[in-house]
């Protein structure tokens, strides 16, 4: 859902390019011995999945291809529907409720955490898979196994993140070799970019992706969080308070607006030159790169991770495609067995490469796919899913979290002390009662 | 020809068929007659509107079905600063947007019922804003209070220089709230023109003849006779106005998202907001059920206020 309008700014661009020899660009990702489980397919199985559309056309294609390959080998039929973004949250709900419906599911992040008891655990294919290619990354591990559990109930295929973007000269212009990881420098940068009129600026509207990742960011480097580990709300904290104060500094620095901004916004002013310093998947930079009149742009645009400030990774949390399987399903074995499939490097990596970055990778060998090395600009997003936080940090996963996440409590929260309307103790406040709602115990 | 074959003429009087006589049954062919039209209401209005009433009095998410909790949706909502700033702005949207409407739009009414040139002309291009689908013009409107591309701003800014800076139309409370009303009234406005220009269609002209020889100037023929011939059509167009703007949906979710901070939510997209992408269906459910006073509360005020005339109950005017 968060970055579907920009996902438009480049669909089709690079179908051409990227798969008219089919051939991708040959990858050297290194394996570990491992066995496989045995999964003895089902008679007479056949599968259907869903999953959510494409950013780009050889996504889908390459997926496709490899299904076919799996009908291939195994004899499985396999059908897969494209389900819009907004969409898939709300199907996997029916179909976990109903008990029908498709076999598996690569639906986002919290979904398996939702729907744990219908899901058939996936244990032994996420280790095998995980020995086998240098072991799950840390988001990864974080969405796939149940809450303080070991026991595996989704694959994650990978996140797609949104860390900072800027412009190489503005930041020259005013001293700046690359943006800060700390807070005070950071705020000097803003401030000097206000000065050269060169502004900064993030989402503070509602925004599903930018709103949540600008705010999540806010207070996750300053040590706040939204949950506790035991699942009770602890947004209302010192830490937030702090946050929030020095929002206030920072909003100052901001262009003018970002409260009304939604999620394509950020990428039409910094494409017309109007803002320098933003937060974005990679969407942004393709869809300047691909078009000449903002080619320009695009050789002068950097990516960086957000700042740490005083967390020890960059705090973001990348929207994950975490892959399920359902025990209504009367074939488990042959769902399991695809997902396997898909995973194994012949498949994966194609499929990688055919995204051109807008999926990172959840496993730590496939950081040397070929994509990585394609464009240097995009190599940050390698990363993506080395992040120690998700979307509700520092609780379990649940339907609180989705809920929160979709409801913009921690973005209103931000953006009704940037813009003066509340204090911060009153905004925390604020957020811990709408958080305590989402997150009560039914 | 005699009289055997005269007598085959006179056929016996069949007794008519089972189905025949069925049909024939008053009870039956009500009962026929109804059935469709009441499946479909059954189906449409009903079981909805009903479903929605239950689901406000359960913990309903989406995913899962909940149990009953009594009030405690309504309880939450009633100490929830959100709902209740929904609650305001409703209102206020509603209350200003119908003025604008029907001040501007009675205005225009008056204006197309003049003679002048390219009339039908004119009135077909009145009803545009109005035959655009709402979110195609509420995406016009986002763009146009757009706090980097507003035209509005360019013109200001650039073009007459008269500001340093773009308005900020969206950014903060109440300029973002002026902003929706100015968008609905702008949308609003030929509904209400082109109905009460059809009610001022059949306003007789010997009635301002009469008045024009009894020397009326054009108030008094205005409010003497204009008006009170147009008060039936009024109310009706009011009550609909009214129920279009308060639950409106698509210009609020199309421009703010509700936004910033909440304060122009109204409770449709509120209930929106928690019920389906927020998840929390019965909570949805209880913001749209708390609807439900102030529309009949609307509609009694329309109809009683506006529309206490005998002869529009049917009687005699006296």
């Amino acid at each position: 859902m968060a970055y579907l309008i920009k996902r438009r700014d480049i669909a089709g661009i690079g179908a051409a390019t990227m798969l008219a020899g089919t051939a991708a660009a040959q990858s050297n990702i290194p394996t570990q011995p491992a066995t496989a489980p045995r999964l003895p397919i089902e008679n007479g199985a056949t599968l259907r999945m869903l999953r959510p559309v494409r950013f780009v056309q050889p996504d889908e294609e390459v997926f496709r291809a490899n299904c076919a390959r799996f009908t291939q080998q195994t004899g499985v039929q396999v059908r897969v529907d494209f389900v819009g973004w907004e969409d898939i949250n709300q199907q996997t709900a029916v179909t976990g409720n109903t008990g029908a419906g498709p076999d598996l599911i690569i639906g986002f992040g919290d979904a398996p955490h939702v729907y744990a008891d219908k899901l058939v655990e996936l244990t032994d294919v996420a280790e095998y898979i995980g020995t086998k290619y240098g072991g799950w990354k840390t988001l990864a591990q974080r969405y796939g196994k149940r809450h303080g559990t070991n026991n595996w109930i989704g694959l994650p295929f990978g996140a797609s993140g949104g860390p900072l973007v800027w412009r190489k000269s503005a930041l020259t212009e005013v001293g700046f070799e690359k943006p800060p990881e700390d807070h005070a420098n950071y705020l000097r940068l803003c401030q000097a970019l206000k000065r050269a009129n060169k502004p900064a600026g993030f989402a503070l509207g509602n925004a599903v992706g930018d709103g949540n990742g600008f705010a999540n960011w806010l207070i996750w480097s300053f040590g706040g969080h939204l949950v506790n580990e035991d699942g009770t709300p602890g947004i209302n904290s010192r830490e937030t308070i702090a946050a929030l104060n020095y929002l206030k500094e920072l909003y100052a620095t901001f262009i003018p607006g970002t409260i009304a901004w939604n999620d394509i916004s950020n990428n039409r002013a910094y494409s017309s030159n109007e803002l320098f310093l933003t937060a974005n998947g990679v969407s942004l930079y393709f869809s300047l790169k691909n078009d000449p009149a903002t080619a320009p742009i695009a050789a002068d645009t950097e990516h960086t991770l957000l700042p740490k400030g005083l967390a020890s990774t960059s705090p973001m949390a990348g929207l994950t495609l975490n892959a399920m399987v359902f025990k209504h399903s009367r074939y488990p074995n042959a769902a399991k067995a695809l997902l396997q499939f898909l995973l194994e490097t012949e498949q994966y990596d194609p499929w990688l490469q055919a995204n051109l970055g807008y999926w990172a990778q959840p496993l730590n060998a496939y950081g040397q796919s070929a994509v990585w090395s394609s464009d240097p600009k995009v190599s940050i997003f390698r990363d993506t899913m080395d992040t120690g936080f998700w979307n509700g940090y520092r609780g379990p996963i649940t339907e609180g979290t989705a809920a929160a996440n979709a409801d913009y409590v921690m973005v209103q929260m931000c953006a009704s002390v940037a813009s003066g309307q509340a204090t911060p103790e009153a905004a925390a406040r604020e957020a811990e009662r709408r958080a305590a709602r989402f997150f009560r115990r039914r | 020809m005699d009289a055997t074959t005269q007598l085959h003429w006179s056929k016996m009087r069949q007794e008519p068929g089972w189905l025949v006589r069925v049909l024939d049954n008053k009870a039956v062919l009500i009962v026929a007659c109804l059935l469709p039209a009441v499946g479909l209401l059954t189906v449409f209005l009903t079981y909805p509107l009903g479903l929605g009433i239950y689901l406000a009095f359960t913990d309903t998410t989406i995913g899962r079905s909940g149990y009953y909790v009594g009030l405690e949706n309504f309880e939450f909502l009633f100490t929830d600063p959100i709902f209740w700033n929904a609650v305001f702005f409703s209102v206020f949207y509603t209350t200003l947007a119908t003025i604008g409407k029907f001040g501007l739009g009675l205005w225009l009414a008056l204006l197309l019922n003049q003679h002048m040139p390219f009339k039908s002309f004119l009135r077909a291009i009145i009803l545009l804003p109005w035959i655009v689908p709402t979110v195609l013009s509420a995406i016009a409107f986002w763009w146009i209070y757009d706090p980097q591309f507003s035209i509005i701003s360019y013109i200001f800014v650039d073009v007459l220089g008269w500001r340093e800076t773009n308005i900020n139309f969206l950014g903060s409370e109440w300029p973002a709230r002026f902003s929706l009303i100015a968008a609905n009234i702008w949308r609003g406005i030929p509904f209400v023109a082109i109905s009460l220009l059809a009610g001022l269609q059949t306003i007789s002209p010997s009635l301002y003849e009469a008045a024009l020889l009894d020397g009326a100037s054009s108030w008094q023929r205005f409010r003497f006779i204009t008006f009170p011939m147009l008060l039936p059509i009024l109310a009706i167009v009011m009550t609909f106005s009214i129920i279009f703007t308060f639950t409106d949906f698509q210009l609020v979710y199309a421009i703010t998202r509700g936004g910033p901070v909440n304060s122009t939510h109204l409770l449709a997209t509120l209930a929106f907001q928690r019920g389906i992408p927020g998840g929390q269906l019965g909570e949805g459910a209880a913001i749209a059920v708390s609807m439900i006073p102030f529309l009949i509360f609307a509609t009694l005020f329309s109809y009683f206020a506006l529309a206490r005339r005998k002869w529009q109950q049917g009687e005699g005017n006296d």
